[in-house]
């Protein structure tokens, strides 16, 4: 059999057979590898935003006890509960006294004091002054509060700022005071069991010299900067707690990868924040004030519920704008149009509009709402409208094609025992259509959300620290919000922009997942 | 003196409520009103219609000229009382030029809306925000009234006609249809506003700036407001669309000939939605994702190809904004637009066509390349068109990853500016509305416009040309 055919078969035409299925095979291969470009790029995005993301939604708070001074506390007496929620420089004074109280050696200069306090922020003490005028009873006892630590410390803790190379040094031997205060040494040297040759190799490794990087001695609540090494003996400034910390200690040595002046935090900051950390005064917790804050100057205190608000408004304007004229536009062309040049102009003209980008109804909407109509600037009103106005024709195509679906011999049946056309339509035809139509409402509402560019146009980028009360107060958007932190300078905007996108998705995956199961529950197969 | 502090504590009502439940209320008791009326007829001989529909009848004849009524005084409202207010002012005002007067009047409305202990301490201004309210809250009472009479003329002349054999129901679906209609409308509206609006405000910016200077002009300071030449922001707009596209349409059309051809219906159903999840995704996200993850890539790359011992140091200048990032990461974006359009018209060939090339012996391979590709050319080139002025449109992605330099350059790894960012950037923030500066955004924009329905409508002509060619 074999040879029968194999006579049949020249060797040139096997050979051009086998290059005709490797060209098979490679051109299946592009196909191929196409996708998986395409996906790759998808799950590099989720996978980069998600673990941005993840690190905002959790973050560092310093624990102080405070002695609740009337007289501090609460300015206009303990009646008004008011004053005490709006008193944050009289909370501040307190949380700054509790930090001096901790590291007093900082008092030594206004500079020094300056970067102790910029441990926590001002108005990170917004919640303690809110909780107490809740509990006016708390006054004049001592309560423990919580506070958010600076951005930057939040992420140096998160080990997102730089590399840090960490290391055990051997019990210390003994410590020799150098210079000293009236509270203790401020200044020594020490020995350890056994060498620090490994420690010295290692500080040359990392080029610690030359890139001008510090290093750090911690024992227990204890930091020193490291100020010289030799193999026999390591001398340091301390820079918090007490020297005879490091009496019997095994003390930690770190590595900051990045010199003083390339960071946002200066080596007393990270000293004193590793000395609370010591003390069990810093501890890590979900960041809620993500989800219930307002938006803020400061990254470590701003949250996404302003702009929740506002796209929640938006959307409803959209959304009474959109669905209803889009509905009403569809049964028209679909059911009532007469088949003329008007209507085909019309056709034309909704599918061009689909396609028209969508920062030219940004541009419209500055035009004619905000200079001929006069509506206010920053407003979720002329935001929803505008947007209202970009989704109609999505919802237009969609109902079209949900209201074509319906067998016409539903209509025949209707009109057969005596409805009119309005009647069949509206009492037969369209209860059939609406899980579709709804379907790609809602998928087109979801589309709006994510909707950037025109309504920065209409001005819903202004900083807006409060929460809208109404769709015509000054707003921003979920999508604006994550453009505008994006372009924030500290570097905590970066994990604050992806928890921002994450909780944006969130809206539109759950939004998309109603409209599936709308979809599955009420498809009907004609 | 009491009607007039009746009337500004009238100026501070929300009209937009008021006017809604007047308009509720007007058309629920004219309902009911008209359908008492016809259910003494009912059982009478020749009764044409419904109650139900009597009561429709009579509640369109009142909310429609009250709902016109007050859509007048909405979109007039402001200006009236605006022009009553500047006949009120004191006699200085009227050497004030025009705009120092609109922004003077626009301080008083602010004003008005605050609490009178801010402003009560500039007699003059005192007053004049007292005229105000006072006149708003006038206007508002007679936009109101106005509203109300006509709601019940509509509602008498209606009555009158509620008989048995009216034809009500007939009435009521022509009036349907009308308001169907022009839901329709509202879409050429749309359109129609965006054309005129666009049309005007550029016709203002070229009475003060020569179209010929912007069209072909090499140099762009709007900002400055000293040049508006705008073929920097064309070319980078060309770049960034090219690269984008370089990306999409290889991508794309792979994936969309391997998800038709070659792929398991199993596979297909977990792909197909994977890659539109990349259409899904807001463009703001992308924006984000390219300055997050591309830029420093493209950064690095363009550091370790200025080393490369045959190119000289700094022909690539690798910033941290730059038209690569913005481009690869638009078509990511554009992927999905190409795949799923060029899917539904490979789809869309008949499998005769198919059937007849294998069955003269053609791999799988060599039928897509020389069967179905060719009849479905049209509508790939349709897709891709759409995919390009989707690219040319795209805002968020170039504001946040390209950059706001304009100029020509043939480094991809340097910044550059396009139509759409030149756009936000000179709309964004306060603005004049008279200022060549704001004009231009809307110069660039109708060019914007232009140049995306040129493409739409190339593409929609080439589809419905060779849609029929198979059927």
């Amino acid at each position: 059999m074999t040879e029968t055919v194999s006579t049949t078969r020249t060797e040139r035409a096997t050979r051009r057979l086998k290059q005709r299925y490797r060209a098979e095979r490679r051109f299946k291969l592009y196909g191929q590898i196409s996708i998986a470009i395409a996906l790759g790029f998808l799950a590099l995005l989720v996978v980069s935003i998600g673990s941005q993301a993840i690190s905002a939604f959790s973050n560092h708070k310093v624990s102080f006890d405070l002695t609740l001074a009337p007289e501090t506390v609460a300015p206009n007496g303990p009646g008004d509960t008011e004053a005490i929620a709006e008193n944050v420089s009289g909370f501040y004074e307190l949380v700054r006294e509790d930090l001096l109280e901790a590291f007093p050696a900082a008092s030594q200069s206004r500079a020094l004091e300056t970067e102790l306090y910029g441990l926590v922020t001002r108005l990170a003490t917004i919640p303690m002054a809110r909780q107490t005028a809740d509990n006016p009873g708390r006054l004049g006892e001592t309560v423990t509060y919580r506070a958010v630590l600076s951005d930057d410390l939040d992420l140096y803790l998160k080990g997102a700022v730089m590399d840090e190379q960490r290391m055990r040094l051997s019990a210390v031997a003994a410590i020799d005071p150098l210079e000293a205060s009236p509270a203790g040494a401020t200044r020594f040297a020490l020995t350890t069991e056994a060498s620090l040759q490994q420690l010295i190799t290692a500080l040359e490794d990392a080029g610690a010299q030359d890139r001008g990087l510090s290093t750090l001695v911690q024992a227990g609540p204890a930091v020193a900067k490291l100020e010289d090494v030799t193999p026999g003996r390591l001398t340091a400034q301390l820079y918090a707690g007490r020297a005879e910390d490091f009496r019997g200690a095994v003390p930690t040595v770190r590595i900051l990868g990045l010199p003083e002046t390339e960071r946002n935090m200066t080596d007393h900051q990270i000293a004193w924040t590793l000395s609370l950390k010591d003390q069990g005064r810093i501890q890590r917790g979900l960041n809620w004030a993500l989800l219930t804050n307002a938006d803020s100057t400061y990254p470590e205190i701003a949250g996404v519920l302003a702009a929740i608000v506002g796209s929640v408004f938006t959307m409803l304007v959209t959304a009474s704008i959109a669905i209803p004229v889009g509905v009403g536009a569809a049964i028209y062309l679909e059911e009532f149009a007469p088949k003329s040049r008007l209507t085909g102009i019309i056709e034309v003209n909704i599918n061009n509009l689909a396609a028209v980008p969508s920062i030219v109804f940004g541009l419209l909407g500055a035009a004619v709402f905000l200079n001929v109509f006069g509506f206010p600037r920053s407003a979720p009103l002329v935001g929803g409208l505008v947007l209202g106005l970009l989704t109609l024709p999505t919802i237009i195509i969609a109902s079209r094609a949900a209201l074509r679906a319906v067998p016409p011999s539903i209509r025949d049946a209707a009109l057969g025992v005596g409805a009119s056309r309005t009647q069949a339509v509206f009492h037969h035809v369209l209860p059939l259509a609406a899980p579709g139509i709804l379907t790609g409402a809602i998928i087109g509402m979801a589309r709006a959300l994510g909707e950037t560019a025109p309504l920065l146009l209409i001005g819903m980028v202004a900083f807006v620290a409060e929460v809208p009360a109404g769709p015509a107060d000054e707003a921003t958007a979920l999508p604006v919000l994550v453009f505008k932190w994006s372009t924030g300078a500290e570097r905590a905007w970066e994990p604050n922009t992806a928890a921002a996108i994450v909780v944006l998705l969130t809206f539109m995956v759950m939004m998309n997942a109603v409209a599936v199961l709308l979809r599955r529950r009420f498809e009907r197969r004609w | 003196m009491m009607g007039r502090e009746m009337l500004q504590a009238f100026a501070h009502l929300p009209m937009g409520w008021l006017a809604f439940a007047v308009l509720v209320a007007g058309g629920c008791l004219s309902f009911l009103s008209g359908r008492t009326a016809a259910a003494q007829f009912r059982g009478a001989k020749g009764l044409n219609s419904q109650p139900n529909y009597h009561g429709y009848y009579l509640a369109m004849w009142t909310v429609v000229p009250a709902a016109i009524t007050l859509i007048a005084y909405a979109i007039f409202g402001s200006g009236v009382t605006r022009s009553l207010l500047t006949g009120d002012l004191p006699d200085g005002f009227a050497s004030l030029d025009p705009n120092a007067l609109s922004q003077y009047l626009d301080r008083v409305r602010e004003a008005s809306s605050l609490d009178p202990a801010s402003w009560s301490g500039e007699p003059v201004f005192a007053a004049i925000t007292q005229r105000f309210l006072t006149l708003t809250g006038a206007v508002k009472a007679a936009g109101l009234g106005l509203a109300l009479v006509a709601g019940l003329a509509g509602f008498a002349f209606a009555r009158r006609k509620i008989s048995s054999d009216f034809r009500a129901r007939k009435q009521v679906e022509n009036g349907l249809q009308w308001l169907l209609f022009i839901c329709a409308g509202i879409a050429i509206a749309t359109t129609l506003g965006i054309v005129v609006s666009l049309f005007f405000e550029s016709l203002r910016f070229f009475s003060q700036i020569p179209v010929f200077s912007f069209l072909f002009g090499l140099e762009w300071n709007a900002q400055t407001e000293v040049d508006f030449g705008a073929v920097p922001l064309f070319f980078g707009t060309f770049v960034i669309s090219l690269i984008a596209m370089c990306v999409a349409a290889p991508i794309g059309l792979y994936s969309a000939i391997y998800l038709s051809e070659y792929a398991s219906p199993r596979s297909r159903a977990w792909i197909k939605p994977l890659l539109e999840v990349l259409a899904g995704i807001p463009t703001v996200v992308y924006g984000f994702f390219a300055i997050l993850v591309v830029a420093p890539l493209i950064q690095d790359f363009s550091g370790w190809l200025n080393a490369l011992p045959f190119i000289p140091d700094g022909t690539f200048s690798g910033s941290d904004k730059n038209a690569l990032a913005a481009g690869l990461v638009m078509g990511v974006m554009i992927i999905p637009f190409v795949s799923s359009l060029s899917d539904d018209v490979i789809n869309a060939v008949p499998q005769t066509l198919r059937d007849g090339a294998f069955a003269m012996g053609a791999t799988k391979s060599e039928t897509v390349k020389q069967v179905v590709m060719p009849a479905a050319l049209p509508g790939v080139i349709a897709a891709l068109l759409l995919a390009v002025s989707r690219a040319i449109g795209e805002t968020m992605i170039v504001v946040m990853a390209a950059g706001q330099r304009p100029q020509l350059t043939a480094d991809p790894t340097s910044e550059i500016t396009t139509i759409t960012v030149q756009i936000v950037a000179l709309l964004t923030g306060d603005s004049e509305f008279d200022s060549p500066k704001t004009l231009s955004a809307f110069a660039l924009g109708f060019s914007l416009f232009v140049l995306t329905l040129f493409f739409n409508l190339i593409a929609m002509r080439v589809v419905n040309r060779f849609r029929e060619k198979y059927d």
